[in-house]
C-alpha cells in the first residue's frame, strides 16, 4: 500500500476513533452506530484526494459530530 | 365650542390634501440598480467551491442599509441566501460581516449609492464558515467564557443588597461595557488570524479589561495571572485594526494597552 498523506491519516484516525467510541454505547445498539458511521464516511469515498479544503471541512465537521455523539446520554441512533 | 371649530378646520385640511393628491398622480421613481456580489457556500455540497453570486437591487425600492438590501434579496430573489440578523439597529451584533473589505455590521453600514461600482459582501475573514455569510463563532465564545466575564467577590455587600459603586468608578466602564461581541475587531486582527487557538483577540481582551478595572470585582489578581503568558495577550502588536473597524466606535486597542500597562507596573 502507498504511503498515506497526513490528511489521509487524519481521516483514518477519525474513523478509528468513531468506531472505538461505539463500544461505550449499549451493546444492542452498537451495530446501529457502526452502520451510521460507515454510511457517513462512505458518502464521500469518491472524493478526489487533492480536494484539501473539502476534506478539511469534512474532518472538522466529523470531529464535531463525534464529540456530540459520544455524549453518554445518546443511547441509540437510527 | 373651541373643539368644534378645530374639527371643522381639520375637515377642510383633509379635503385639500385629497384634492392635491388627485391633481398629480404619484410618479414612479426611476430604477436605480446596484450590484451586490455575495459570497455563497453551502455545507450540503461540500465539494463545490465557494462562489460570488451577483444580485441586482433597485435602490429606490430598498432601505438605506446593507442589511435592508440583504433582506430584500432574500425575500424577493433568493430565499436560500443565509445570514444572521436580529435587531437591525446595531445592538445585537448578529449581522457582522465583511462589506466592501471592511468588517462591520450590515445594519449600521449604508449602501454605497455609487451604482457604477459593485459592493462585495463576505463572511467575517479567517473564520470557519457554517453557510454563506454565517461564520462559526463557537471558539470565539469559548474564549469569552475563559476570561470569566462575571462579577467575582469574596465578601457580601454590607447592606446585604447591592454592590455599590461610586460615579467615578462607574465612569471607568464607559467605552467598555457597550461592546456587543460582534467579533468584527477580533476577525480584523492579523495576530488573531494566525494564532486563533491561543491568542484571545481584541474583543475578549477588552472584556477582560472591563472586569479588571471594575471596582466591585475582587478577583483581579487571578484575572491578571491568566493573561501573563506569551500567547493570551502579548500577541497584540498594536496593529490597531480593531479600533479602526469597530462598528460601535469603541477602542479595544487602548484597553489592551491599559492591561499591558497594569501588568508592567504591578
Amino acid at each position: 500500500m502507498a504511503r498515506l498523506s497526513g490528511l489521509q491519516k487524519e481521516v483514518l484516525k477519525l474513523y478509528r476513533q468513531c468506531l472505538r467510541n461505539t463500544f461505550k454505547k449499549p451493546v444492542e445498539n452498537q451495530a446501529n452506530f457502526r452502520n451510521y458511521i460507515k454510511g457517513e464516511f462512505a458518502k464521500y469515498t469518491d472524493l478526489q484526494k487533492k480536494e484539501f479544503s473539502t476534506i478539511e471541512y469534512l474532518l472538522r465537521n466529523g470531529h464535531k459530530k463525534m464529540e456530540m455523539m459520544s455524549n453518554d446520554s445518546i443511547k441509540n441512533i437510527k | 365650542m373651541n373643539f368644534l371649530r378645530s374639527s371643522s378646520a381639520l375637515r377642510l385640511n383633509t379635503a385639500s390634501i385629497i384634492k392635491r393628491g388627485l391633481a398629480s398622480a404619484p410618479e414612479a421613481k426611476p430604477v436605480n440598480n446596484k450590484t451586490f456580489k455575495i459570497y455563497r457556500w453551502s455545507p450540503d455540497h461540500p465539494n463545490e467551491k465557494p462562489t460570488l453570486q451577483e444580485y441586482k437591487v433597485d435602490l429606490n425600492q430598498c432601505g438605506p442599509m446593507v442589511l435592508d438590501a440583504l433582506i430584500k434579496i432574500k425575500n424577493e430573489q433568493d430565499p436560500t441566501l443565509t445570514f444572521r440578523r436580529s435587531c437591525r439597529e446595531g445592538i445585537c451584533g448578529s449581522c457582522a460581516m465583511n462589506i466592501g473589505g471592511r468588517n462591520t455590521l450590515a445594519c449600521l453600514c449604508r449602501i454605497d449609492t455609487n451604482v457604477s461600482s459593485e459592493t462585495k459582501i463576505y463572511p467575517l475573514p479567517h473564520m470557519f464558515v457554517v453557510k454563506d455569510l454565517v461564520p462559526d463563532l463557537t471558539h470565539f465564545y469559548k474564549q469569552y467564557k475563559s476570561i470569566q466575564p462575571y462579577l467575582q467577590r469574596d465578601t457580601v455587600p454590607e447592606d446585604g443588597k447591592e454592590n455599590l459603586q461610586s460615579i467615578a468608578d462607574r465612569k471607568k466602564l464607559d467605552g467598555l461595557y457597550e461592546c456587543i461581541l460582534c467579533a468584527c475587531c477580533s476577525t480584523s486582527c492579523p495576530s488573531y488570524w494566525w494564532n486563533q487557538q491561543e491568542y484571545l483577540g481584541p474583543a475578549v481582551l477588552m472584556q477582560a479589561y472591563r472586569w479588571l478595572i471594575d471596582s466591585r470585582d475582587q478577583a483581579s489578581g487571578i484575572r491578571k495571572e491568566m493573561l501573563e503568558n506569551s500567547m493570551s495577550m502579548y500577541r497584540c502588536h498594536t496593529i490597531l485594526n480593531c479600533t479602526k473597524t469597530c462598528p460601535k466606535g469603541l477602542n479595544p486597542g487602548r484597553a489592551i494597552a491599559e492591561i499591558k500597562k497594569q501588568l508592567a507596573f504591578q
